[in-house]
């Protein structure tokens, strides 16, 4: 009995709070925008995660999320821009113990670093990815970005935006992803789950956050995120379980065989019951594509939470290490040196 | 009966056939059989881009160069005294080279209408007044070796393909070199399909024959070309992406410190890559990356977190890392970056050699951002050398731009294997947790080499965040205060000229300060600069032969030296970079002497210079 109460008194004890993750720097957001609520929420969730602040880097790109290292007090370095994917795959090589996060925004990570973030998530590189969604470029005052609505009006584009926007899930899900979750920016309930769910995740795991830029892109999420119709209009996957959602709880998603596609019901409406309803499974790709790509049409939700979680048998950094104990002694340098044909001169 | 053996000095070999005739593999053979009988040797691979090119083509010609003596020897020679032509357009391309009076051997059963066509001859030259210049051995070789395999049952097809073995048997009868050690290796290299091994042996000896037995010409000479190296030793041959390669192991092995190898494949710098993936036993991590931007990041986040990150690549895969270089530059990180240079711009001539990347290196990048610049003069040197970028690169925290180039990348030479347990370590110094209450900052300068310390992840109170932002030269916090830039800016070339402390005096190569002359080169042009000047000091000229390894900063002693000469020619294989460096270090009148071809200098060309020079200073 003593011997436990003794460890649990050092658990309190070793036990770090916000304090300890959070940097003496001062926060250089603009004020209300979205990135503040996600800082607290991360800086909040690590002592929860059991981080270290040792073992903990964050990696960024450029551009306003990307400043996000810098108010965190653990190891940190903030790139240059679309990189971060390949210096934390570094990081990763280097010391694979490593607790990685990378933060990069739509811009960073599907633009510019668009191959970059390809190839992390393709390779499975065992590293958290954050990416800010505002559908803006913030830093550089207002331009589109590759998620940006057809038709936005930015100083690059005062006739409207012309190029098609992407989603980043079935872009992450396309590279090969094994895990991609979605949540919003003020859900301080939600966010933490999402986090330590990819936290938890061996293997490359993507999160898109909806983020609010206040100045550039203000509600450019619209009723998906406002407190009046996000209970409507938000999908809250559980695994196992079935995906229903509304205020009422009355509404779901179905399977529609004819569209092959995913659909909206009401339950009770049209002979639908809840048995009809679709059952959550992490593990079904088919299932994880079409559920990306909800939200499209009127009075659908957007999936949030985590869509696809299919974790392999070992991660990207796992198996190069694996690759090099293998072989590790097995020759030294003097004697790859003097291997083959030599002679010599007396 | 053999015929008479005659006892030569030196001698230059150029192979050249078709791309699928197997020419690289006869001349490493030849090379290495040559190696083994101790004389001292230079090689030149020379290859088109085409992994196939069209068959029987003049652009699909692909050609290896041996010059190799019992003295000692620094190029691949001007000009062929033998030259093998295994088809037409392999003669059309390299004839015009072969020294008037050179041995030339053809296969005449490659000299079909169709090759000849191909190769843009309207009939066949052989046994036609252009071909009086040259003492001619033409042989049926395509039919000899169908006749030598024949009891090894192969397709036609495959069976042809042994005829550079039959020509390579014949060359070592030639040159009195062994053909054990060659058939040693087939059988080795075709230990799974033991009917390949015994056909190409098999044709391998019917050449050795052929001119063992052969009642040919009194042109059809034995040579033999004696043993070299005064130095006693372990040798081997070696080329620069063998040596370059072991070089970076031992560097980091100096350092104590892991290997992260971000690459991209890219000619002609792919062979570091593929060396160093097979070098795992020394605890190597290689990652072959999406492209030449994330290679140099991975290694540069591998050195973030306590690793030597290390990337190599060519010209144009070095100008996509620039940006990346300038974030290593700021964040002050350890980093060798190898540039295997070869001819530019765009893709250039992927294949051939050049030295024109030296702005890319010393100039290059956005901002006042210095690397130091060191380069290899030959194939064996590229060991020291990489050894040498490991050093500063940990010593400093800076990137190093290692310069070799496609020409030493692939050549081979006999290299004395060193001695390795006498290197010196310089074991990488990497923070400790602090003590209690003792101020910590990433950005504390060591205060003689100006290097910042190296906390990394992993480490318990050194936890700190760094990026390409200007840092405050105190805390390393974000910093945009305009005397800290200026601070900033200053530390950061002054870190790095001050290198110049660290590494030897700039030495003479041959000659003294007293000539008049000073023939001034990097690189590989080492070899047919250092033969010039020896000719040009027989005949009694005051000519100097300076190399520097240490393009920036450069050797501490090398403005005073220059000064002292009365003229500086400067040979480079680009339209005159060091020349322009030179200039503007010491504002002296450094003369260019530009050969940007894609092929390595001639002796001739740097002689005929030197007279140029030599003559108008007498005047």
């Amino acid at each position: 009995m003593n011997e436990i109460s003794t460890l649990k008194e050092d658990n309190v004890a070793a036990k770090l709070t916000i304090k300890d993750f959070t940097s003496d720097q001062e926060v250089r957001w603009c004020p209300g925008c979205g990135d503040y609520a996600i800082l607290k929420c991360m800086q909040r969730t690590l002592p929860e995660l059991g981080a270290t602040r040792e073992n903990t880097v964050f990696v960024s790109g450029i551009g306003c999320s990307s400043r996000f290292p810098y108010y965190m007090d653990t190891y940190g370095f903030h790139t240059i821009h679309g990189r971060a994917p390949a210096i934390a795959t570094g990081v990763k090589l280097a010391n694979p113990e490593l607790d990685v996060w990378m933060i990069t925004g739509d811009g960073d990570g599907l633009s510019i670093g668009g191959n970059h973030m390809l190839h992390v998530l393709r390779r499975d590189v065992d590293i958290n990815i954050l990416l800010f969604n505002n559908k803006i470029y913030g830093l550089t005052k207002g331009q589109f970005s590759p998620t940006s609505d057809v038709g936005t009006k930015s100083p690059s584009t005062p006739q409207g935006s012309i190029d098609p926007s992407l989603n980043p899930i079935s872009f992450a899900l396309g590279a090969g992803a094994r895990f991609a979750a979605r949540t919003v920016d003020t859900a301080q309930k939600h966010m933490p789950g999402v986090f330590t769910r990819a936290h938890g995740f061996k293997g490359a795991s993507f999160v898109e956050i909806l983020q609010n830029c206040i100045v550039y892109a203000d509600e450019t999420w619209g009723p998906v995120t406002q407190k009046k119709t996000a209970a409507d209009l938000q999908l809250l996957l559980e695994n196992g379980e079935r995906m229903i959602f509304g205020a009422e709880r009355n509404r779901g998603i179905v399977f529609n065989l004819e569209k092959f596609a995913l659909e909206a019901v009401t339950i009770g409406e049209g002979g639908i019951t809840e048995d009809d309803i679709l059952v959550h499974n992490e593990q079904n790709l088919g299932i994880a594509r079409m559920l990306a790509e909800l939200g499209g049409a009127p009075g659908e939700p957007m999936a949030m939470g985590v869509l696809y979680a299919d974790q392999a048998e070992q991660s990207y950094a796992e198996a190069v290490t694996a690759q090099v104990e293998a072989q590790k002694g097995k020759r030294s340098l003097k004697d790859l040196i003097y291997a083959g044909q030599t002679w010599e001169v007396k | 009966m053999a015929s008479d053996v005659q006892v030569l000095e030196s001698a230059v070999v150029r192979f050249a056939g078709d791309s699928g005739d197997g020419m690289q593999l006869t001349g490493s053979q030849f090379t290495s059989s040559t190696a083994l009988s101790g004389s001292d040797l230079a090689t030149f691979p020379d290859f088109p881009a085409e992994i196939r090119a069209p068959v029987g083509t003049t652009f699909g010609v692909s050609a290896f160069q041996i010059n190799f003596g019992a003295k000692s020897i620094k190029t691949v020679g001007d000009q062929p005294d033998v030259l093998v032509a295994m088809n037409p357009a392999a003669l059309k391309t390299n004839l015009g080279n072969l020294r008037s009076g050179g041995l030339l051997v053809v296969d005449s059963g490659a000299f079909t209408k169709r090759n000849l066509q191909k190769a843009g001859y309207e009939s066949s030259p052989l046994g036609t007044p252009m071909m009086e210049n040259y003492q001619v051995i033409d042989l049926d070789i395509s039919k000899m070796t169908l006749e030598s395999v024949k009891e090894h049952g192969l397709g036609n097809k495959e069976a042809l393909r042994c005829k550079n073995m039959w020509t390579l048997g014949m060359m070592l009868w030639m040159f009195s070199r062994k053909r054990e050690p060659i058939a040693d290796w087939l059988n080795a290299k075709f230990a799974k399909k033991p009917e390949i091994a015994a056909s190409n042996i098999a044709a391998l000896n019917a050449g050795h024959a052929f001119g063992e037995t052969a009642e040919l010409s009194a042109t059809f000479k034995r040579y033999q070309i004696g043993a070299t190296h005064t130095d006693k030793g372990l040798y081997r041959t070696v080329t620069g992406a063998q040596a370059l390669s072991w070089g970076l192991a031992q560097g980091a092995e100096l350092a104590d410190l892991q290997i992260v190898l971000g690459s991209y494949p890219i000619t002609p710098a792919s062979p570091v890559l593929h060396l160093l993936a097979g070098m795992k036993e020394l605890g190597i991590v290689t990652f072959q990356a999406e492209d030449e931007i994330a290679a140099i990041c991975a290694a540069i986040g591998a050195s973030f977190a306590g690793s030597l990150g290390i990337t190599s690549s060519s010209g144009p895969g070095i100008a996509l890392k620039m940006e990346a270089m300038g974030l290593a530059i700021s964040t002050e990180l350890p980093l060798v970056i190898v540039n295997a240079q070869r001819g530019g711009p765009s893709t250039g001539l992927p294949t051939k050699t050049e030295q024109s990347d030296l702005y890319q290196a010393i100039y290059g990048r956005n901002g006042d951002a210095p690397v130091p610049v060191i380069s290899s003069r030959s194939p064996g040197d590229c060991f020291e050398v990489a050894i040498e970028a490991c050093r500063l690169a940990v010593k400093y925290m800076t990137p190093v731009m290692l310069l070799t180039d496609g020409f030493t990348q692939n050549a081979a030479e006999p290299w004395k294997l060193p001695d390795l347990e006498a290197l010196e370590p310089f074991p990488a110094v990497q923070m400790e947790t602090p003590a209690e209450g003792e101020d910590f900052s990433p950005f504390k300068r060591d205060t003689e080499t100006l290097a910042r310390n190296w906390p990394v992840p992993g480490t318990k109170g050194t936890e700190h965040r760094i990026g390409g932002i200007e840092k405050d030269f105190d805390t390393g916090h974000i910093s945009y205060d305009a005397d800290n830039h200026q601070k900033m800016t200053d530390t950061r070339l002054a870190k790095i000229a001050g290198i110049a402390r660290d590494i030897p005096e700039q030495d003479i190569a041959q000659g003294s300060a007293a000539d008049k002359v000073a023939v001034v080169g990097w690189g590989s042009t080492f070899g047919p600069i250092s033969e010039a000047v020896k000719v040009a000091r027989a005949d009694g000229l005051d000519v100097s032969h300076i190399h520097i390894r240490y393009l920036n900063p450069f050797p501490a002693n090398l403005g005073d030296l220059l000064s002292g000469y009365d003229s500086i020619i400067v040979p480079e294989m680009n339209a005159g970079q060091l020349k322009t460096v030179l200039r503007d270090r010491y504002l002296i009148d450094a003369k260019p002497l530009n050969k940007v071809s894609g092929l390595p200098f001639k002796i001739q060309e740097v002689l005929d210079a030197i007279h140029a020079e030599t003559s108008v200073g007498s005047k």
